[in-house]
């Protein structure tokens, strides 16, 4: 294995370790033959292969968007590795006592439950290290209530039915660039599927880890709530500091029936970068849900505090009618980091109802675009729209822009959009250390108020978490 | 307790103190009355240390040089300033915000933190006792509040903070007349022999129900009377037109 060569100049990010841990490797660049690799090593059927191959051909002929506030240098794809993974996890592991010690010992530096000793906690764990899913927790517990809940490389060879009829339902192998990308050389990911009229007793999670270098994470996670159920799932990332830049493009796709919801919830700490803007991940992720159901309902809550460019748009396409779509989003950029970031909201059905809550902050030298679309079909009779964007600025060196794109094609339905742009207030600041507080236990105090509508969509123990993750990211930004 | 020796404060070059003596002891209240523009809150910020001032001589706390010291080290030492204006901080709980703020001065002095359940109790106790209504400390810090209720607030943190020394800017600006008796009744009820008051207004109004051992007239920058609680009255009658 190549020696790492990691930065300790960011002693904020307290997941900059790697770990030393023998991979196995596809071989470097972008081909036919890479994706043959990634599709024989997971033992995928036929179909799957040529899905892939389906996207890669359609690659050739895509260009890289370019429409994007935050610029950076040429990807070079054939410099890529593409799929990376622990050479003890190639051979699945039947259950725990199977997994590499190494990677257990990771899971626990990172506070993941990955054992279900710690099952008190609710929460079952579908852990992602590189390219390939770890451990599934709680399995047992929920197949009794006929919930899937399993690696997507798992579930196309034991549920091949499901993952055809619904993979590239939401987001079709030929939508984007980084999107088609995904769709040829995706390696692993979560999947996801509740029975007609189950909720789902635990919170699902999936961690997300990139550890080996030169690798890009490209993963896949397909979520289905079949009628009448309820799901929430929240993912989380990290990644080691590194001073090359990751590629992290990930597709994720949910699919809501008749009366079902689904409520997924990010939060987002890939290393940042250093303080001056050596390294970080470009996380360039693709999010869509269809409401396809009448009354279904997907409610999207993020909370980006890391990488260094961040560049999505969790959207839902509202087709059922009376279905909802609900977008909360904290962005925190600090020194050189980048955000371009927002949802789309397409109304389809009738008496559609859309919600977007969005809390930018910038500090230090970094830049936080809101981008979101509100387009309303004609079909869309009495839909609804409610968009509130908030920018909060530290300093004089950052920016915040929010960039609303409004369609409407419908005299029934109502649009309201409110912004504003603020500056931390130096008379709250000094309030708050008359009271005691020092400066950056001032600003965590401003900004989580500032973020409150948001973090409380979050599940309880993960507004805790998100509440500090807040407050590190802005470490020294002020004074 | 505080000695203030030859203050001068600036702003931007223009002089707004232009030498203050004061000395406060423990267990004495003072207060500092004075016209609009005489520098009257520019004191109270000079003495919680907050930024942008341009200062000379010195102010000593317990007999240390305070020159150097920040606000929130200020605060834990134990000044308390009680705002003209407090702030509104959306989304921050108001309890909360008194919970962070009390474990943050006690552990400075050396304390054990409160836990929640204990907090809950001291604050109930506390809020009672000036009559608030609990259900505000459950609302966003001051969002919304009415001035009464703002100012209101500010004395109950005093008193849970127990400061040795608690600056009122204005705190009887723009109260009605229970409010301002919730605020007197505030100070009257802290006030031992181990805290002292600096008290700073406008009007006599407050000074009927805090009675206060040195009345200091400030005018232009400078302390140019001091006389016990019945130069207060006189002021009240003839303005201060007669002082300048």
């Amino acid at each position: 294995m190549k020696t790492q060569k990691d930065i300790n100049t960011n002693q904020e990010y307290k997941y900059g370790f790697s770990t030393d841990i023998e991979n196995i490797r596809s071989p470097r660049g972008l081909n036919e033959d890479t994706i043959k690799f990634i599709s024989n090593i997971k033992k995928e059927p036929k179909w799957m292969l040529e899905w892939r191959l389906k996207a890669f051909n359609r690659l050739k002929v895509l260009k890289e968007p370019n429409w994007q506030k935050p610029k950076y240098p040429k990807i070079n794809y054939q410099d890529l590795y593409y799929y990376s993974a622990p050479k003890s996890a190639s051979e699945k592991p039947k259950s725990l006592d199977d997994v590499d010690p190494k990677l257990i010992e990771t899971y626990k530096k990172l506070g993941i439950p990955l054992t279900e000793q710690k099952r008190l906690t609710g929460v079952a764990v579908d852990a992602v290290f590189d390219s390939v899913s770890v451990a599934t927790t709680f399995k047992d517990e929920l197949t009794k209530k006929g919930i899937i809940f399993c690696s997507i490389s798992e579930a196309i060879i034991e549920h091949p039915d499901l993952v055809k009829k619904y993979i590239g339902s939401v987001i079709p192998i030929s939508d984007h660039y980084f999107a088609t990308l995904n769709s040829a050389v995706f390696t692993d990911g979560s999947f996801v599927y509740i029975p007609p009229n189950v909720k789902c007793p635990m919170e699902l999670s999936t961690y997300f880890r990139i550890n080996a270098s030169e690798t890009g994470q490209f993963e896949r996670t397909l979520i289905i709530a079949d009628k009448g159920s309820y799901v929430s799932y929240l993912e989380g990332c990290t990644a080691p500091m590194r001073d090359e830049n990751q590629l992290h493009a990930a597709n994720v796709e949910l699919i809501a029936l008749d009366d079902a919801e689904i409520k997924y919830s990010t939060v987002q700490n890939w290393y940042p970068g250093d303080k001056n803007g050596v390294g970080g991940i470009y996380n360039f992720v693709t999010k869509r849900g269809a409401c396809r159901g009448k009354n279904s309902k997907i409610s999207w809550t993020q909370v980006e505090t890391g990488s260094a460019i961040t560049w999505k748009y969790p959207s839902c396409i509202l087709q059922g009618d009376n279905s909802v779509g609900e977008f909360y989003s904290i962005a925190i950029t600090n020194n050189h980091q980048k955000a371009d970031t927002g949802t789309k909201m397409i109304h389809l059905g009738k008496n559609t109802k859309s919600k977007i809550i969005s809390k930018g902050i910038s500090a230090g030298s970094a830049d936080n675009t809101y981008r979101g679309l509100v387009d309303i079909n004609e079909k869309a009779k009495n839909s609804r729209n409610y968009t509130q964007c908030d920018s909060l600025l530290m300093g004089n060196k950052c920016g915040a822009h929010t960039v609303p794109y409004i369609k409407n094609k419908n005299s029934s339905s109502t649009i309201e959009h409110e912004a504003t742009t603020t500056k931390i207030n130096e008379e709250q600041l000094f309030y708050c250390n008359q009271r005691g507080l020092n400066q950056e236990e001032a600003v965590s105090l401003i900004v989580n108020g500032f973020c409150k509508e948001v973090l409380q969509q979050l599940p309880m123990e993960f507004a805790v978490e998100a509440q500090k993750l807040v407050a590190i990211s802005l470490e020294g930004s002020v004074g | 307790m505080l000695e203030i020796k030859e203050l001068i404060t600036k702003v931007n070059e223009k002089s707004i103190l232009n030498g203050v003596n004061l000395n406060i002891k423990a267990g004495e209240v003072h207060a500092i009355m004075g016209p609009n523009g005489s520098g009257k809150s520019t004191l109270a910020n000079v003495l919680s240390g907050k930024n942008g001032y341009q200062i000379s001589g010195s102010i000593k706390f317990n007999g240390e040089d305070l020159t150097e010291v920040s606000i929130e080290e200020r605060a834990q030492k134990g000044i308390f300033l009680a705002f003209q204006y407090p702030l509104e901080i959306p989304g921050v709980n108001t309890n909360n915000f008194l919970k962070t703020s009390l474990n943050t001065v006690r552990k400075a002095r050396g304390e054990k933190e409160l836990d929640t359940l204990t907090f809950l109790k001291l604050v109930k106790e506390k809020s009672s006792e000036l009559g608030i209504d609990e259900k505000f400390l459950s609302r966003q810090l001051n969002v919304g509040f009415s001035g009464g209720e703002k100012k209101k607030n500010e004395i109950l943190q005093m008193k849970l903070l127990e400061p040795k020394l608690s600056v009122l800017d204005e705190t009887d600006s723009g109260l009605d007349i229970d409010a301002l008796r919730i605020v007197a009744d505030g100070v009257n009820s802290s006030k031992t022999k181990n805290n002292a008051f600096l008290i700073i207004t406008h009007y006599q109004r407050l000074l009927d129900y805090i009675k206060p051992d040195f009345v200091h007239v400030l005018s232009k920058g400078r302390i140019v009377k001091t006389g016990n609680s019945e130069l207060g009255e006189e002021l009240e009658k003839s303005g201060y037109a007669n002082l300048q």
